[in-house]
């Protein structure tokens, strides 16, 4: 009996049929930039020293930080620790963090600093010789748009970009990307002309949630919803992302950004090609992005976007218990401004599959509640062999995909009310994918990271998907640009304009009350 | 809450159980799993303890099956626990005396959820062939523990391998799988040569570590041996060797710190902590199907593994397995070398820097820590 091979593909100990095993990246380091930033603090940081809890790094992983800070290493220690201690997920394990600890360095620097980003790319090399990083790292860029192009062409003059054989670099991107399709492009050019187009990847944190992922599964692991997911039985479907806070103080990003811009170009619309997309040949990073691709070149927007459009701002109101101030009132909101704090579009879908099936897309600040979801909402039975009277309750059946919180699936139908007369009545059926069992399943910021160091892209938007949906905004965000009336109205804590409602209305329908 | 059914039937049981969920409301029904715990009396709290942890990642109805006194009449006594008292589950403790004592599963299955998988656990002594036991027959899963047996875990480990049945499964090999993980992702790296000897050092009191050898054996079909350490050291080292060198995992004594030493390549350390059982539980509840890789470690590589008995001081002298010694002076030399925070107390000590700085001074201490960088580099 002679030993089993060993090659880069075929690792004796990596059998297929070990679901155990769970993959574990190889040697490697995350330089983080903008690491002061709130993404960092809150969401980045914790969720590396989650996966390093749950034993998914690699030995000797290393986290490099990168700030405008005079910051000796074991400052930037304290930051991570304090970041960890409020917002990790895992609990504190003395052992993860002194690993961590160890591994952990820091660059002061600005990005027009060509010092610094000698000093990173030493810092760098020093990790490979003391730690074993392998040359491998990741570059998150968790910074403003606006400097992409310093950072990336400081990475590429400092030989950071280029890997030597063998060993990768990757760069991590947030959204926006861009602010319409000519943007999108040159950003596209800057970050691409520096790393090949498959060591970028785009974060869109939603697709790394567990209920998006599961969306695929419900439609294509099961018989009974693909049947009806098409135009002879759903009557429409509505995609909502619904904030209930403000901007915040993130005025100097979000005024003239908007929310289209902010929240449907991406989040929504990604949503809108998982629902819509065919069944994909495979579910490689390939295959998927493929028939993504291919149903957003397939959306088109309404003739008439006066009457296919809603936009709102909010205006001071009551939300939940506090008094909160209107848009226009917020902190570093320009006089005046148009920015739109609520969007509602209704898109088609140009297939044999969703012709006729409109999706309505909104989001919106300070609306009533925080959530996200996905409802296909189904035709009315053709025929009903009860009274109008017995059927004056139900309303239309639906699938509701709840992506944040209370993360699930419920499915609405009618049901006979106890008792001796025939009343149908809406009722729900409830998957509750996480309810009481949350604490355990990983932020989405985990998968993605660990995915980043594994190289893996299927949860990555790439380019094409960006333009597209660019495509899809560009001629709205045009049409209300042109607009003479400001953005409507709409009292802080509500569902939105009531230009939003005359949009459904117009169609015969009404929005959920998610 | 917990209620007492004292001698009760499973009629009453089950009736009260839906009365209960009715009266709460809002307990949730997503039970996905019926876990069944077959258990004695003394060991009965850690048992559910445990199983109520695992039960957050996994919602699942609990029955765990008592068995008392075997004399005198034949009686049920049966607790219920729900919300606060019994994690994201619901727990049915039936207490069986007399000749019910041996029917467990006459009292198990009027309580079991329609429709969903039914999984078994022993956490102590198993019995010699689960899947042919009345109640382990009934389940889809059978997790045993070898480590929590009377017997040595050699010989228990040949009596599992001999009763096999597709489902059996072992908590102490889920004990291993980080080491499992760290191995496999060792290989993934160049470079690409087959495997010519591997050795184990681990306690001959530890199941966990037969059955990692037995792993390795299986799947690298090269001559595998295990050397002891004293009792009570879990597993402490694998050597795997191959034409350019040696890849050593080291996991000192009582540390939960192991290193990683592999030619060419700086030694590292990383955590590996001991697993608790509660998260080993909810791994084997997190697949149902059959694992054939734990089959072909216990069944075929276990075979494989060298008999040969040797101590780890032989082994180590020998030059067959590296030195924990070693490894533990390794991770305070690279801990040293690191100028970053360091222990949780230390940290928690610091001041939280200053979070703004100037331009000049942020370019200065780039300038300063580049030259400083470039003269210990050179």
């Amino acid at each position: 009996m002679s030993p089993t091979r060993v090659t880069a593909d075929a690792n004796p100990l990596r059998d297929p049929r070990d679901k155990r095993l769970p993959r574990i990246a190889g040697p490697c380091s995350m330089v983080m930039f903008g690491v002061t930033g709130d993404l960092a603090r809150k969401k980045l940081m914790p969720a590396i020293y989650d996966l390093a809890n749950r034993g998914l790094l690699p030995p000797g992983f290393s986290l490099v930080g990168f700030a405008r800070r005079d910051w000796a290493d074991q400052d930037f220690g304290k930051i991570v620790y304090e970041s960890v201690k409020e917002h990790a997920r895992t609990p504190f394990r003395e052992e993860v963090w002194r690993n961590l600890a160890d591994g952990v360095r820091f660059v002061p620097g600005s990005f027009d600093d060509d010092a610094a980003f000698d000093l990173l790319a030493e810092t760098v090399a020093e990790l490979d010789e003391q730690r074993g990083t392998g040359g491998n790292h990741a570059f998150y860029l968790s910074i403003p748009p606006g400097s992409f192009s310093t950072v990336c062409q400081q990475l590429e003059r400092s030989g950071l970009s280029s890997p030597q054989q063998g060993a990768w670099r990757r760069v991590v991107i947030e959204k926006p990307f861009g602010h319409d399709l000519e943007s999108a492009r040159e950003l596209n050019a800057v970050v691409e002309g520096v790393f090949p187009a498959d060591s970028v990847f785009r974060i869109d944190h939603y697709l790394g949630k567990e209920t998006v992922q599961n969306l695929l599964a419900v439609r294509f692991a099961n018989t009974m919803f693909e049947p009806v997911w098409n135009n002879r039985y759903v009557d429409h479907v509505q995609i909502t992302m619904a904030e209930d806070i403000g901007i915040g103080g993130r005025a100097g990003y979000y005024d003239g950004i908007g929310a289209a811009r902010d929240v449907i170009q991406n989040h929504l619309l990604q949503l809108l090609a998982l629902t819509a997309m065919e069944e994909p040949v495979s579910f490689d990073a390939h295959n998927v992005r493929l028939e993504k691709e291919k149903v957003l070149s397939a959306v088109h927007i309404p003739q008439d976007l006066a009457r296919g459009t809603a936009r709102g701002q909010y205006s001071a109101g009551w939300q939940g218990g506090d008094k909160v101030l209107g848009y226009l009132e917020e902190d570093g909101v320009g006089d005046g401004s148009r920015t739109e704090t609520y969007a509602a579009v209704r898109l088609d879908v140009d297939s044999r599959r969703w012709a006729g099936v409109p999706f309505y897309l909104r989001t919106g600040k300070r609306l009533g509640k925080r959530v996200t979801e996905i409802a296909v909402v189904f035709k009315k039975a053709p025929h009903l062999p009860f009274t109008d009277t017995a059927t004056e309750e139900l309303g239309q059946n639906a699938v509701v995909i709840r992506v944040q919180p209370d993360e699930g699936v419920t499915l609405r139908f009618g049901a006979k009310v106890p008792g001796a007369q025939m009343e149908v009545r809406d009722v729900s059926m409830d998957f509750g994918y996480g309810r009481s069992f949350t604490e355990s399943s990983p932020e989405a910021y985990e998968r993605l990271i660990l995915d980043v160091l594994l190289g893996e892209p299927p949860l990555f938007p790439r380019h094409e998907e960006v333009e597209q949906s660019w495509r899809i905004l560009d001629p709205i965000e045009r049409f209300w640009a042109t607009e003479g009336d400001p953005p409507d109205q709409y009292s802080a804590g509500t569902w939105g304009p009531a230009s939003a409602d005359d949009l459904m209305r117009r169609d015969g329908r009404q929005w959920r009350l998610p | 809450m917990i209620v007492d059914l004292p001698n009760t039937s499973t009629a009453a049981v089950s009736k009260r159980l839906v009365q209960l969920r009715a009266d709460t409301g809002a307990m949730a029904l997503s039970r996905v799993l019926t876990l069944v715990v077959v258990v004695a009396d003394d060991a009965a709290e850690e048992a559910i303890a445990v199983a109520n942890d695992a039960s957050r990642q996994h919602p699942c109805r609990i029955i765990v099956v008592v068995t008392g006194n075997k004399r005198g009449t034949a009686r049920l006594d049966g607790q219920i626990r729900v919300g606060g008292d019994a994690g994201a589950s619901e727990v049915v403790v039936l207490r069986l005396y007399g000749p019910l004592a041996t029917h467990g599963r006459a009292v198990v299955t009027p309580l079991l959820l329609a429709d969903s998988p039914i999984v078994v656990w022993w956490p102590q002594d198993p019995p010699r062939d689960p899947a042919a036991d009345p109640v382990g027959a009934m389940g889809q899963r059978r997790i045993t523990d070898s480590a929590r047996t009377s017997t040595a875990p050699r010989t228990v480990l040949k009596r599992l391998a001999s009763a096999y049945r597709p489902g059996d499964t072992d908590l102490a090999w889920s004990r291993v799988t980080h080491w499992r993980a760290l191995l496999a992702a060792a290989l993934d790296q160049p470079p690409y040569e087959p495997l010519t000897e591997a050795t184990v050092v681990a306690a001959p009191d530890s199941p966990s570590g037969f059955l990692l050898a037995g792993w390795l054996a299986a799947q690298l079909r090269c001559p595998v041996s295990v050397a002891r350490s004293r009792n009570g050291t879990g597993i402490i080292s694998v050597r795997l060797e191959r034409a350019s060198g040696t890849v050593d995992l080291v996991r000192p004594e009582d540390g939960d710190s192991s290193v990683l030493s592999q030619p060419g390549q700086p030694d590292r350390t990383l955590a590996l902590p001991h697993r608790g059982d509660a998260e080993c539980l909810a791994d084997e509840l997190r697949r149902l199907d059959p694992d054939e890789v734990y089959e072909d470690a216990l069944t075929t590589g276990l075979g494989a593994v060298s008999g040969r008995s040797r101590t780890a001081t032989e082994a180590i002298k020998a030059g067959e397995a590296p030195s924990p010694a070693e490894a533990a002076r390794t991770t305070q030399r690279l801990r040293r070398s690191a100028r970053a925070a360091g222990s949780s107390a230390m940290v928690e000590k610091m001041d939280m820097p200053e979070d703004a700085a100037s331009t000049e001074s942020v370019q200065q201490a780039a300038a300063d820590r580049l030259s400083e960088i470039r003269e210990r580099r050179s």
